[in-house]
């Protein structure tokens, strides 16, 4: 097999791993986005939050012990124990469902019926406020997370791939996993979203608000449900991302990378964000490899959004935006 | 038939007024009473306040910036006002919206399901009731796997009020059942809920802008006019009312007038209020 065949195949496996956290990150707007037509623009730091929130949590961090130092000049940083990291998950997945209600109870309750941007604008005032809140709760600095994922080049695949292309692909254990925990999470919510009661009530709120509340469905219960989940998917990203590049301010910026997949796979199409992060982790990749070298490499940075804009003009409902049914 | 002295009251709304946005009064006093087993219909143009007051029963109307700021609701013995929506519906009253409003992405059958929302009487009870509604309206059953977007009016419609009958309501706000929809269509719509009145003993409060039909259906008849009731009576004795013949049922001795005439010349009638 050609030299260059197989590179590409390696690129192609490594962007589709890359994709599935712009997919997860373009899940959680999705859901949110769906459910009560904000464009929450904090998705990103809620990321941030949560593995910042994560690691805390698992290193018996004191929260805001900065200013109680401050304030009453004493030394405490830490409790001195250690947190297993499944019991700490379970436990900031708590903190995500005690915020998503906070977000309700103070926010959006007191914005219903307001336009899309105003929404949109207190999404924004969202987004700094947490990133305030997580930096004075956890600190500034950067943290490493280990939450006991396989880490480093999969032997099994190098030595495999290697005897039988005479290449070895180099493919990351982490992103193996990810990609698994990701593909198992999606089969979750599609699961609960189809099977179950609050599911079908979950839909039912997307498609018609009026006609929820008639029939009983407290709109502000599946307001916070929605953001609980947006906030449980916000966690597994920020875990993924932080295990891989540390926990830091620039995980934040991961939901940027998150516009052009919604551009691309529909803001109100699960399938398409999953599909959409995935067509931006191979094209940037691939795009990269292929034609990075002809311009002086470099294009990962932009080739998801020259992408997205070319979306924008051709097909502004992206790959699967939902059909507007219309037929009375 | 229903005897208007024997029988039980379960809604009265008292002399309500309601306000939307703090400042559009838009019910000016409107009362009446729906009986314990009866079909009652409120009649009026449109814009006359039907759907208001069908909201104001519902609690709906907090949602769309709406207040009663005067008058009294009573269902059962007990004052609704500050209830939600929810409340309303495991009290046993639940609302048909004007316009059918399905879940346009959800199935037939998931749209049926959402009407059972507030129930805890278990899955078997549930799938039972299922099955009513579907032997009521044989055609959703037909139709169950597909998107409700894309059924027809018709049996959008049916969606909608076996959504209702999936809540086991006790009384049915029902808004418009008929509209935009084919006179063969309409009876047959009617037709159910009047099979649904006299075998489940579901009570109906019926806003309707199709008089003929509503008062060949309803027990118990209120016209509204801009906000107030202007008339009420057995709905036997509405048909032949001659101002209702003329202004409602389009049967003067000039023949059928088109409604835009007959409100223009109404206004200079006395009965206004
Ligand atoms: N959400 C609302 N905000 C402001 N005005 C409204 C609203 N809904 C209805 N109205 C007004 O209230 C009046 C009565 O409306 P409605 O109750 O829908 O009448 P009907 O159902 O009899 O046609 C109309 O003049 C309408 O414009
Ligand atoms: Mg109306």
């Amino acid at each position: 097999m050609p030299e260059q065949f197989l590179f590409a195949m390696e690129v192609i496996l490594n962007g589709l791993m890359a994709g599935v956290l712009y997919a997860l990150v373009a899940l959680g707007f999705v859901l949110i986005f769906k459910a009560s037509g904000i464009f929450n623009y904090a998705q990103g730091v809620m990321a941030l939050f949560a593995a910042l929130t994560l690691v805390g949590i698992m290193d018996g961090q004191i929260p805001f012990s900065h200013i109680i130092n401050a304030i009453f000049g004493t030394e405490l940083h830490h409790f001195g124990w250690h947190v297993p990291a499944l019991l700490a998950i379970i436990l900031t997945a708590g903190v995500m469902v005690v915020f998503a209600w906070l977000v309700q109870r103070y926010i959006f309750r007191h914005l219903v019926n307001q336009e899309p941007i105003i929404l949109f604008m207190a999404t924004i005032g969202l987004a700094y406020f947490l990133e305030g809140v997580g930096d004075l709760m956890w600190g500034s600095d950067i943290k490493k997370l280990d939450v006991g994922l396989p880490q480093g080049i999969n032997d099994w695949i190098d030595v495999t791939t290697f005897e039988a292309f005479g290449y070895g692909f180099f493919i990351d254990n982490l992103d193996i996993s990810a990609t698994i925990v990701a593909v198992f999470l999606v089969a979750a919510l599609i699961m609960f979203s189809q099977y179950t009661k609050q599911g079908r009530a979950l839909r039912a709120v997307a498609d018609d608000h009026q006609a929820a509340l008639s029939v009983g469905i407290s709109l502000n219960f599946i307001w916070v449900l929605v953001w609980s989940i947006a906030g449980f998917v916000a966690l597994v990203a920020g875990i993924m991302w932080g295990a891989k590049s540390g926990v830091q301010f620039s995980l934040s910026l991961i939901a940027l990378k998150a516009l052009p997949v919604l551009m691309l796979g529909g803001f109100t199409s699960i399938p398409g964000a999953i599909v959409g992060g995935l067509i931006i982790g191979v094209g940037e990749k691939l795009f990269e490899f292929l034609i990075g070298p002809m311009v002086g490499g470099a294009t990962e940075n932009w080739f998801a959004y020259v992408l997205a804009l070319l979306f924008l003009v051709f097909r502004p409902q992206g790959l699967f935006g939902e059909k507007i049914i219309e037929r009375v | 038939m229903l005897d208007g002295s024997k029988t039980e009251t379960l809604l009265e709304v008292n002399n309500i007024e309601v306000i939307y946005n703090h400042v559009i009064l838009v019910l000016k006093g409107v009362s009446l009473k729906v009986a314990k087993g009866g079909i009652t219909a409120l009649l009026g143009g449109n814009g006359a306040g039907k759907s208001t007051t069908l909201k104001a029963v519902s609690n709906l109307l907090h949602s769309e910036r709406g207040e009663v700021t005067k008058g009294s609701i009573i269902y059962r013995g007990d004052h609704i006002a500050g209830l939600d929506p929810a409340d309303m519906v495991k009290r046993g009253v639940i609302q048909v919206m004007e316009g059918r409003h399905c879940f346009e992405h959800l199935t037939v059958e998931e749209n049926l399901m959402t009407g059972a929302y507030t129930r805890s009487d278990g899955r078997g009870a549930v799938a039972a009731d299922l099955e009513k509604v579907y032997a009521y309206f044989p055609r959703l059953r037909e139709r169950r796997t597909s998107q409700a977007g894309y059924t027809s009016g018709g049996e959008q419609q049916m969606v909608a009020i076996g959504r209702a009958m999936m809540a086991k309501p006790e009384t049915i706000l029902l808004d418009e059942p008929s509209m935009g929809l084919a006179p063969q269509l309409v009876e047959e719509i009617f037709g159910i809920v009047k099979s649904l009145n006299e075998q489940e003993g579901v009570s109906f409060l019926l806003a309707e802008q199709n008089t003929n039909v509503a008062l060949r259906f309803a027990h118990y008849g209120y016209i509204l006019e801009s906000g107030r009731v202007v008339m009420d009576g057995p709905a036997a004795e509405l048909r032949e009312n001659p101002d209702v013949k003329e202004f409602y049922l389009g049967m003067s001795d000039e023949g059928r007038k088109s409604f835009r005439d007959v409100r223009s010349y109404r206004r200079r009638k006395r009965w206004l209020s």
